[in-house]
């Protein structure tokens, strides 16, 4: 088993692992943290392609990372305003109650 | 394999899995910190510094801190008496371990012949380089993201009745 092999197994598990998080826990933030595991399995794969692949001077794979870092840092802030609103209006953010958008 | 990467992908895995069992909000937060304090010294360990900083930065500085608070401003930390899973939980499950298999099997059976490169050694000075003339324009284009999503959280999270006095 080379190193990359080992990497990308570790990303895939943790992809997974958010996967299984964001589609089964009913409280809205952790479905977001989910979300925020696959990107950082995604993360993960550019950095090990980086460190593997056949031109590390290119620098891309660290540049993917950090554009990738700031739009999952966006999302945050974006994701965890829509609950608050959400929670403002419902007074509920549990996932099997809210199956309406009309306030 | 190194046996530094054993321990380090345990810790991550261990962080990241304890995040989405357990049942108190605030340890599943704590949890995720510990996943992505794992991830960073992944990272270090791979030989990339400033993303392994950024990344404690941003997700152990920021994300974390934010999650925390939505917590608490939601009041949804303590014990619950309904349970903590969907009523789907069965699908999800079954989701998330097929597609772990089809990725695993995926991988185990490329074969990836590519020879390990001599560690890059690669300086804050070249990424900044990087940034300012070959990617000068996705870095505008990220400062315009996050002035966006910077007004529109602010601007979502605003009580309501503000504009109706």
């Amino acid at each position: 088993m080379t190193p990359l092999t080992g990497y990308l197994l570790l990303s895939s598990l943790l992809f997974s692992i958010g996967l299984a998080g964001a589609l089964t826990r009913r409280n809205a933030i952790l479905v977001l943290i989910g979300i925020e595991l696959m990107l950082n399995a995604a993360n993960l794969n550019f950095i090990a392609f980086w460190r593997y692949g056949p031109h590390p001077e290119a620098l891309t794979g660290i540049l993917f990372t950090i554009f990738s870092i700031s739009i999952a840092a966006a999302e945050a802030a974006v994701g965890l305003g829509i609950i608050l609103a959400v929670y403002r209006h419902h007074k509920n953010i549990d996932l099997n109650h809210l199956n309406t958008m009309k306030g | 394999m190194h046996a530094i990467f054993f321990i380090l992908a345990a810790l991550t895995i261990t962080g990241a899995s304890a995040a989405m069992c357990l049942r108190n909000l605030i340890h599943c937060v704590l949890a995720l910190t510990l996943g992505f304090v794992g991830l960073a010294l992944l990272y270090l360990f791979l030989g990339a510094q400033f993303v392994s900083f950024t990344q404690i930065l941003v997700y152990v500085g920021a994300v974390a801190i934010l999650a925390v608070f939505a917590i608490m401003m939601t009041r949804s930390a303590g014990p619950h008496p309904q349970p903590a899973l969907s009523s789907f939980w069965i699908t999800g499950c079954i989701t998330a371990l097929a597609t772990f298999a089809v990725l695993a099997w995926a991988i185990i059976h490329s074969n990836i012949i590519t020879p390990t490169p001599a560690q890059p050694a690669v300086s804050t000075n070249q990424i900044g380089d990087a940034l300012m003339h070959s990617f000068a324009l996705p870095l505008e284009i990220m400062g315009l993201l996050l002035t966006a999503a910077l007004i529109g959280a602010v601007i979502i999270a605003m009580p309501q009745n503000r504009s109706s006095k």
